[in-house]
């Protein structure tokens, strides 16, 4: 699903501030895994889900995506990828608080430009399956913290992307809601969603497949230290 | 559908926000509409009082002398006669018709037929007239050569006049009207004419005689004075050049100094035309300056909102642009709700500017400087309305341009 070769990333080049974050990365990740990075923060561990996530630019290197080279990609380009491929969900939720929990489901299908019957309907599909049926016409500022998150999850496998992408999607939450949120992350996993989730706590790595760490020194320690199935 | 959806959400979001800026286009095209409208109804007054005027005709009048001259002194009356006629037709080379009229007036009930009375004006005129001072004929013609040589007792009447006089209506030609108690057989009906300058009183409410019988009937103080020369000049020579040569023909025959011009009164239609045309020019320049100037700021309050919105909304196009909104959909929506807002509080000031304008309108028919029977105009409307879509496409560019700039990851990233 996830092939990089030897990714550079360096922010600000060329100045006194120039900052290489990501100095030759390689990183596999097959289909239908369920894989989290760690790293404290600075680690670089937000740029590399960023490039994951087709959201930033490469320097060097190669970044293929379902098979597909991600490089040099005009911003259209980009997005209709992201829509097509990539689900997000973020620490933040980054729900659209005017909008209600269906509606904001429903926003990549918009992107997608499925009709609005259809749209609603895969949405509440996906909002019955987080349990939150009842909550569709509330918004987000009426739901709690968990159910924020189950939403924007919802909102993120909606249009069916082949990779879920989840950056410190447990760090807003209490302990027993992250348990929960990580039941939902396995479970879509379990249906065959390859998913990467960023993360600086233990236990929620710990609720992955494996395990990928990268060090405060920017590179990315290579070895796959623990494999669990 | 969907897409204005998505518009109308973000602009009922804010909805004060939304209002207030609105207002300033609003007010804008209600004013331009208010504007535009006064321009021209001033402009249409203005032609209402030449209305019916070849543009390049000139009227001359015999005033009193102002200026001693070969022993007479000033001060004196002096009066157009039949016998400068033939000099006029002769020495007047610049001119393409000459026509003379005798004002009679009007009294009390003049006019009656049957158990119908009225009260209009009389003038006495020749058939070249309608050269000068055209108003076209409802029924039958105008007065001829021959009515004038035979003093035949006909004349052509008003709309106003045939209205009250013939209720019955239909063509009336041959029917008989009483006049100051003589019988005039009755040749054309005028249309409705709506010129002000009042030779005698307005079109409608006229009578015209043959000039030969008005003199005779109405003799007073000389069966051979004339009280006014119109001239059409000849296509390229100018109304003033025509009005020279007729009053330098006076000059010579009623020995007045040359350079006495208050003995004499007149215009010169072609002036009249040209300051008007000017006028008109120079009111819808101003008019469409301060209008578009109101709008423009308008403008320019929508696009410093929008740059706020944008500003505001940094972390929401973020999370779009994450889930797959291109660029340029963003750059739509922008647009679109810019050009949504200006076009709808535009309309709206176009509609309530035509309210407040049919409303009011009635209210100024009695002031002297416009012409409060001036429809609004459609085409206004609607250059307003183009107008209002370009300046709400380029108050949006700016702030479009602003949100194309945004990174998704570093509006995602702010907190």
């Amino acid at each position: 699903m996830i092939h990089l070769e030897n990714i550079h990333k360096t922010y600000n080049p060329g100045t006194a501030n120039a900052l290489h974050v990501l100095q030759g990365v390689n990183l596999d990740v097959a289909d239908g895994e369920f894989v989290s990075i760690m790293g404290a923060s600075g680690s670089g561990k937000s740029t590399l889900l960023n490039i994951l996530g087709i959201l930033d630019n490469y320097d060097e290197g190669n970044y293929f995506l379902a098979g597909r080279l991600i490089k040099n990609l005009t911003e259209t380009q980009a997005a209709r990828l992201r829509n097509e491929l990539i689900g997000f969900v973020f620490q933040s939720f980054n729900l659209l608080n005017f909008k209600t929990a269906l509606e904001n489901v429903a926003l990549p299908l918009y992107y997608k430009g499925i009709s609005r019957k259809k749209r609603n309907l895969l949405a509440m599909e996906q909002l019955d399956r987080m349990g939150l049926r009842d909550w569709a016409t509330h918004l987000p500022n009426e739901m709690s913290g968990g159910q924020k998150q189950r939403v924007a999850i919802a909102r993120a496998i909606v249009a069916q992307p082949k990779l879920l992408l989840a950056d410190e999607p447990t760090g807003a939450l209490d302990s027993k809601t992250t348990v929960e949120v990580m039941d939902v992350f396995r479970q879509l996993n379990a249906e065959g969603i390859t998913t990467v989730i960023v993360t600086h706590e233990q236990s929620v790595a710990d609720a992955t497949n494996r395990i990928i760490r990268i060090k405060d020194g920017n590179i990315l320690d290579n070895a796959i230290l623990d494999i669990k199935y | 559908m969907d897409f204005f959806n998505e518009i109308w959400q973000t602009i009922t979001r804010n909805r004060s926000r939304s209002i207030l800026t609105g207002f300033g286009v609003f007010w804008g095209m209600m004013m331009l509409m208010v504007l535009v409208w006064i321009g021209q109804a001033m402009v249409r007054f203005s032609q209402n009082q030449i209305a019916g005027f070849a543009t390049n005709s000139c009227f001359v009048g015999a005033d009193v002398t102002s200026k001693p001259y070969k022993g007479l002194r000033k001060g004196r009356e002096w009066q157009m006669r039949n016998s400068d006629i033939p000099y006029l037709e002769k020495e007047v080379t610049g001119a393409s018709s000459l026509t003379y009229i005798r004002f009679i007036g009007s009294w009390e009930k003049n006019t009656h037929r049957r158990e119908y009375v009225g009260t209009y004006n009389l003038i006495g005129v020749t058939p070249t007239f309608q050269d000068a001072g055209y108003t076209p004929l409802l029924y039958g013609r105008f007065i001829n050569e021959i009515d004038i040589a035979q003093q035949r007792k006909v004349c052509v009447i008003g709309k106003q006049v045939y209205d009250e006089m013939f209720p019955e209506g239909g063509d009336v030609t041959g029917q008989l009207l009483t006049v100051g108690g003589i019988q005039y057989r009755v040749v054309g009906v005028h249309k409705s004419g709506n010129s002000n300058i009042r030779l005698g009183g307005p079109v409608d409410e006229q009578i015209k005689l043959p000039l030969s019988v008005a003199q005779q009937t109405y003799a007073w103080n000389g069966s051979d004075i004339i009280h006014m020369t119109m001239a059409v000049a000849k296509p390229g020579i100018a109304a003033a050049a025509v009005q020279k040569q007729i009053k330098d023909v006076f000059r010579a025959r009623h020995t007045i100094a040359p350079d006495d011009e208050r003995a004499f009164w007149g215009q010169d239609m072609e002036d009249e035309f040209k300051s008007f045309s000017l006028l008109e020019v120079g009111l819808m320049v101003l008019v469409w300056f301060i209008g578009i100037g109101t709008l423009i700021s308008g403008a320019v309050g929508v696009s410093n909102i929008m740059l706020v919105t944008v500003r505001e909304r940094t972390k929401e196009i973020g999370i779009r642009r994450a889930l797959g909104a291109s660029p340029e959909t963003i750059v739509r929506q922008i647009l679109t709700e810019s050009i949504c807002l200006t076009a709808l509080s535009g309309i709206l000031g176009i509609i309530l500017g035509v309210g407040l304008l049919q409303a009011v309108s009635p209210l100024l028919a009695n002031i002297e400087v416009i012409d409060a029977a001036t429809p609004v105009s459609f085409s206004v409307a609607l250059g307003g309305l183009i107008i209002l879509v370009v300046i709400g496409l380029f108050s949006g560019l700016l702030p479009a341009k602003r949100a194309l700039a945004i990174k998704p990851i570093e509006a995602l990233n702010e907190e």
